[in-house]
């Protein structure tokens, strides 16, 4: 690999702060960047299977566009990639043969890279080269080594998993059997993230540490809203109320409206987009929160209760719980007034009044 | 005591039979009211966490903590409501008959029959006499289980959630939950739906014992403060 850096025209220090970088990101002590080096400039090439099944490409644009060129390149020299529809050059029964060729001569030892969902109402719904994709998934699996599920479709269904779900997308890890299974999230996740997970288990042979739904906890362990620049006016309970109001333009926190930070585990508000340029919030824009899933469904985006499911779209939980309220503090109005009616003489007699029953009883 | 200046001989008898009965214990008590004041604190500081009134603006972050101290009070509060809650199971098992865990599932036969009667005689009032139960009555009983169940979900969604924003080892025993619902955002609403609940819980809570206290004067309002309660025996399911 630092051959082949070094023959596209990188310096060694481009390399060399690449590797701290991605050391950096990973939370990695000093000596973890030695390693990382190490392992970039000696280890053999990992074999690749990088499938694409219901999903918008979005993930493999953000991988490829990553602000700093040796990302891309990971992928492109450093792993060998040998299938994967957006990038290769061969097609047809070409491609299918470099798959199959790669899934044997590799057995146990590739790793599986799925973009996308798998649709299981009817499996025809994403067939590729005739195969269904749930076939291929399964076909893939059994020899892999680790599958890394990229972004939210993957993850978790992401736009085609949203409500009804006509394909019955199903996410990866459901799918997968005996595998581990490294859950990047996102919409699409974060370049830097993505290299960083591949160089991790690269450098280290193993999968990273992962939080309780499988996401890599170097990345997802903190919420957007802890690392937030705007925190201190939601602690101070300053609030944007409308886009365009004074409080936007002073940099208020956007919680009112929408912002899913607070509910959100991901890098935004640390390496940010974009060369670290900016992110959706320091751009005035709430975090939609798409790295978690149902994140379509638990809208509308630009308002902090999601809507009851159900009911219209802007009706929420505090509608609903105000009318049971209001019913019930009208039956109980009734049930009082009702009470005074038909009890009227147990009222007056309190527990000296007896069951007619018991009237017989006393007679006794 | 206008009515009663003349009893009838058999009033005079069921007069006589009136007596105390001590049924809730201290822990009990003291834990109805802490209870009752931590929902208070609970529903209100949550409320403002899930809607924010715009109370301040104009001025620069550094200059006002009030939102974050609304929270603070919510998770102060959480602790409270929590252990105070184990202290209560604590008592199902050690406390008299009328704390039992055993009245909070309705088994029997007769809890059954108590259940029906009590819906017929108070709630429909197809019956217009009295109904007399030492402890909770069947119904209430049951509408408390579904309660515990529900105080459960809220501490283990609240906890879940706050393990992702507090460094102290508690709250972590609860961030196994989180995934099992789908994630915070999940949780959150869950745990918004729940303050609903406890709130309509509340208002026909309170009611009832107004009610039962006014129709029957068996003394039930001030019995979860002085703990005894007036019966006269005539009317029980056993
Ligand atoms: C009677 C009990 C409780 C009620 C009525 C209540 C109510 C609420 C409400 C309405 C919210 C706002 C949700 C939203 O954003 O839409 C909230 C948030 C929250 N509650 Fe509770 N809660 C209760 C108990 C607890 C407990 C036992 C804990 C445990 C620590 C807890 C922890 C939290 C946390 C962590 C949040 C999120 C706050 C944030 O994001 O800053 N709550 N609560
Ligand atoms: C937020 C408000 C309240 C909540 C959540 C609440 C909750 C509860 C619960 C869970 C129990 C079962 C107690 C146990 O067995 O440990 C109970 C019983 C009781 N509560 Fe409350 N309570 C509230 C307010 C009140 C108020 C204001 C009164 C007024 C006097 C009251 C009077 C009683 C009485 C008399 C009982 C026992 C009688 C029965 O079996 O129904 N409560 N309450
Ligand atoms: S803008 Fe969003 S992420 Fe930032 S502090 Fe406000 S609620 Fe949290
Ligand atoms: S700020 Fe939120 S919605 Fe935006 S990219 Fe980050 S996680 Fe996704």
């Amino acid at each position: 690999m630092y051959e082949e850096v070094l023959a596209k025209g990188y310096t060694r220090r481009d390399f060399l702060k690449f590797c701290g970088m991605v050391g950096a990101f990973l939370g990695l002590e000093y000596s973890g960047v030695g390693q990382i080096v190490k392992a970039m400039e000696t280890k053999p090439r990992i074999p690749v299977l990088w499938l694409h099944f219901q999903e918008c490409t979005c993930c493999s644009e953000s991988f490829i566009r990553s602000s700093h060129p040796i990302v891309a390149d990971i992928i492109l020299d450093k792993v060998s990639l040998d299938y994967t529809e957006t990038l290769m050059a061969a097609a047809g029964h070409q491609a299918e043969e470099n798959l199959h060729a790669t899934m044997e001569n590799y057995k146990g030892e590739y790793l599986l890279m799925v973009e996308g969902s798998v649709p299981t109402k009817d499996k025809a719904y994403c067939c590729i080269g005739g195969n269904s994709a749930y076939d291929i998934l399964q076909e893939a699996v059994a020899g892999c080594k680790a599958v890394i599920a990229w972004g939210n479709c993957a993850v978790s269904g992401c736009v085609q998993g949203a409500a009804p779900n006509p394909t019955g997308a199903t996410p990866v890890h459901k799918l997968v059997k005996g595998k581990p299974v490294v859950n990047v999230q996102g919409c699409p996740p974060i370049a830097e993230v993505m290299a960083g997970v591949v160089v991790y288990m690269l450098t280290f042979n193993r999968i990273p540490e992962l939080d309780g739904l499988g996401r890599p906890k170097a990345f997802y362990s903190r919420r957007v809203h802890d690392t937030c620049y705007r925190r201190p006016n939601y602690d101070a309970g300053l609030f944007v109320e409308t886009f365009d109001d004074e409080n936007a333009r002073r940099g208020y926190c956007l919680y009112k409206m929408g912002c899913r930070g607070p509910v959100t585990y991901n890098s935004c508000g640390v390496i940010r987009w974009n060369d670290g340029t900016s992110f959706p919030i320091q751009s005035g824009h709430p975090c939609i929160g798409c790295s978690e899933a149902n994140f379509w469904d638990n809208g509308p985006f630009y308002q902090h209760l999601a809507s009851f499911p159900g009911f219209g779209v802007e009706t929420t939980a505090d509608d609903i719980g105000l009318a049971i309220g209001a019913v019930t503090a009208a039956g109980i109005t009734a049930h009082a007034i009702a009470t005074n009616i038909r009890k009227r003489k147990m009222i007056r007699e309190g527990i000296l009044n007896p069951e007619p029953e018991h009237d017989e009883d006393d007679q006794k | 005591m206008r009515y009663h200046t003349y009893l009838s001989p058999k009033k005079f008898k069921l007069m006589e039979k009136i007596r105390r009965i001590y049924v809730w214990e201290i822990p009990v008590r003291f834990y109805h009211w802490v209870n009752m004041t931590c929902i208070i604190v609970l529903v209100i500081t949550g409320y403002f966490i899930g809607n924010p009134p715009a109370i301040q603006s104009g001025t620069e972050a550094y200059a006002n903590y009030w939102f974050a101290t609304n929270r603070f009070l919510h998770y102060v509060f959480a602790y409270l409501f929590f252990f105070n809650f184990l202290l209560r199971i604590y008592w199902a098992f050690a406390g008299n008959e009328f704390a039992n865990w055993k009245q909070f599932l309705p088994v029997t036969k007769k809890q059954w029959n108590e259940i029906f009667e009590v819906l017929k005689v108070d709630i429909l009032q197809l019956k217009t006499w009295s109904f007399e139960s030492k402890g909770h009555n069947a119904l209430a009983s049951f509408t408390y289980f579904f309660m515990f169940l529900a105080f459960v979900l809220q501490c283990l969604t609240g906890f879940g959630m706050y393990a992702a924003m507090s460094t102290s080892w508690f709250p972590q025993l609860f961030a196994w939950f989180i995934p099992l619902v789908g994630g915070d955002t999940a949780a959150r609403h869950i745990h918004h739906i729940l303050m609903w609940v406890f709130i309509v819980f509340a208002m026909i809570h309170v009611y009832l014992v107004v009610y039962h206290d006014y129709v029957e004067r068996t003394g039930v309002a001030s019995s979860m403060i002085s703990g005894w309660k007036f019966i006269t025996g005539h009317k029980h399911h056993d």
